[in-house]
């Protein structure tokens, strides 16, 4: 018993650890491949390469003064950034980044636990994350902070469905709730073949999920300064962004635990939990450069895209995928 | 849709191996044409006398009133300008008053660093303009 607490507190400094190192570096790995994409250098003065400028970047947030508006309701003010970071957090225990292996002579699994209800976990959870940007949005008395939530809120809601449409394709697939098992069906075919619909789907729905751009609109500067975080400043402000980049990674290891074959190798035999990375930045990196390319979407389009086009589609997929699975010998 | 969606991704894609074309500025500077119209600068003749002859030719052309002067005699009855001034914070280097000058007095040059950290530091005194010019203006020179 005692072993399997420390194991598991090893495994959760670890993972944690791992996920917000992970996370600063995709900062500056964003800022610096997005000033690759319009033909600057992107951050270079801190440190070679600009490696030390996530580090500054959080000085400076910690350093900041913390100001909370005078009509803001302060309650409700200080708990909002923490509703969005918890749940981002949260889900980080059911990705799977490498199956069980022996480390020190035990047996450990890569992952926090495998849930036999893992993926039906992370979307319940990571849907909780609206609560944050909602009552971000609300207590701070700000008009600009309010439409921003309530464009998130709406937004985030629109795609959550045809995101849980799309997933019901894999589920099909490999019959199995579970992160673990839905890895192992892939060991032959990775799922982004049969499924490659429902991929397309669901990677646009999670870039609408993660209010990325071209669906960033909660926080379009130009008219919303920026969204439901307008009054936010310092740490809080530094939550909202951890919780942000913290959900891209969750989203690129979902994307790849249930299209990308999670830590199954590809030609190059590499250890699972690298390749695993590489897929799950691969990933990011595509976010990022989705994020160089392409406008902003009109809130209108937005919710016409998400309504009139996602949804039917993934409907379309849930009625394919077992016509597919009868005619390719699945079932 | 698609293939224009494809597109957009291709040309950034081929962006980020492009050569970057930013100037690490402290660094780094750019080489400035000798056209450039920089800080001004007054010149001497040959045997090292001042060929400003205080005509006021250029403040009056200065569409900014950023040139002040005061002509005076020396002793060989030759006029020069006793003192000349050039607000550098007003200046807007368009270079009229280089075009004005009858005798080729005044010129502009590729400097241009001449941030300062008070108003007093941007007034540009005959010491400061004249060839050989300092380096820098000294601070608080008035």
């Amino acid at each position: 018993m005692t072993e399997f607490i420390i194991i598991m507190l090893v495994k959760m400094i670890v993972i944690f650890g791992a996920v917000m190192g992970t996370m600063t570096y995709i900062t500056l790995a964003e800022r610096k491949i997005l000033g690759y994409m319009q033909i600057r250098p992107g951050p270079n003065r801190v440190g070679p390469w600009g490696l030390l400028q996530p580090i500054a970047d959080g000085i400076k947030l910690f350093l900041k003064e913390d100001i909370i508006p005078d009509h803001a309701s302060k309650a409700v003010f200080v708990i909002a950034p923490a509703m969005a970071l918890i749940p981002a957090v949260m889900t980080i225990a059911v990705v799977p980044f490498g199956p069980e292996m022996t480390v020190f002579g035990r047996k450990v699994t890569a992952y926090m636990a495998d849930v036999n209800i893992g993926l039906l976990y992370i979307f319940s959870v990571s849907s909780m994350g609206v609560y944050g940007i909602v009552l971000a949005g609300w207590a701070s008395e700000s008009k600009y902070s309010l439409l921003g939530g309530l464009r998130s809120s709406a937004q985030m809601i629109s795609y959550e469905l045809s995101m849980g449409f799309a997933v019901v394709g894999v589920l099909m697939m490999s019959q199995s709730l579970s992160m673990v098992k839905i890895i192992e069906a892939q060991k032959g075919v990775w799922f982004i073949i049969p499924q490659f619909f429902g991929f397309v789907i669901y990677i646009i729905a999670a870039i609408a999920e993660l209010n990325r751009t071209p669906f960033d609109l909660p926080e379009g500067e130009s008219e919303l300064v920026s969204g439901y975080f307008t009054e936010y400043s310092s740490m809080k402000y530094a939550m909202f962004m951890l919780a942000e980049y913290i959900n891209i990674i969750t989203v690129s290891g979902i994307v790849t635990t249930l299209y990308l074959g999670g830590w199954h190798s590809f030609f190059i035999p590499l250890p699972p939990l690298v390749w695993f990375m590489i897929k799950l930045l691969a990933v990011v990196f595509f976010m990022i450069w989705v994020r160089a390319t392409y406008p902003r979407f009109r809130y209108d389009q937005l919710m016409t895209f998400g309504w009139k086009v996602l949804l039917p589609a993934s409907i379309l997929n849930i009625l394919f995928t077992p016509l597919f699975m009868k005619i390719f010998g699945y079932l | 849709m698609i293939k224009a969606l494809a597109e957009g991704l291709s040309v950034t894609l081929k962006h980020m191996f492009k050569k970057r074309n930013t100037v690490q500025y402290p660094e780094q500077r750019r080489e400035y044409s000798p056209r450039f119209r920089g800080r001004h600068k007054l010149n001497r003749h040959e045997d090292g006398s001042e060929k400003c002859v205080g005509c006021y030719l250029c403040a009056v052309v200065c569409p900014s009133k950023c040139i002040e002067l005061q002509a005076a005699e020396n002793e060989n009855g030759k006029r020069y300008a006793e003192w000349y001034e050039i607000q550098m914070g007003r200046c807007i280097f368009c270079g009229f008053c280089v075009e004005a000058c009858p005798v080729e007095a005044l010129d502009m040059t590729p400097f241009y660093e001449m941030s300062c950290y008070s108003r007093e530091g941007l007034i540009y005194e005959k010491k400061d303009l004249l060839v050989p010019m300092p380096e820098k203006k000294e601070v608080g020179s008035k």
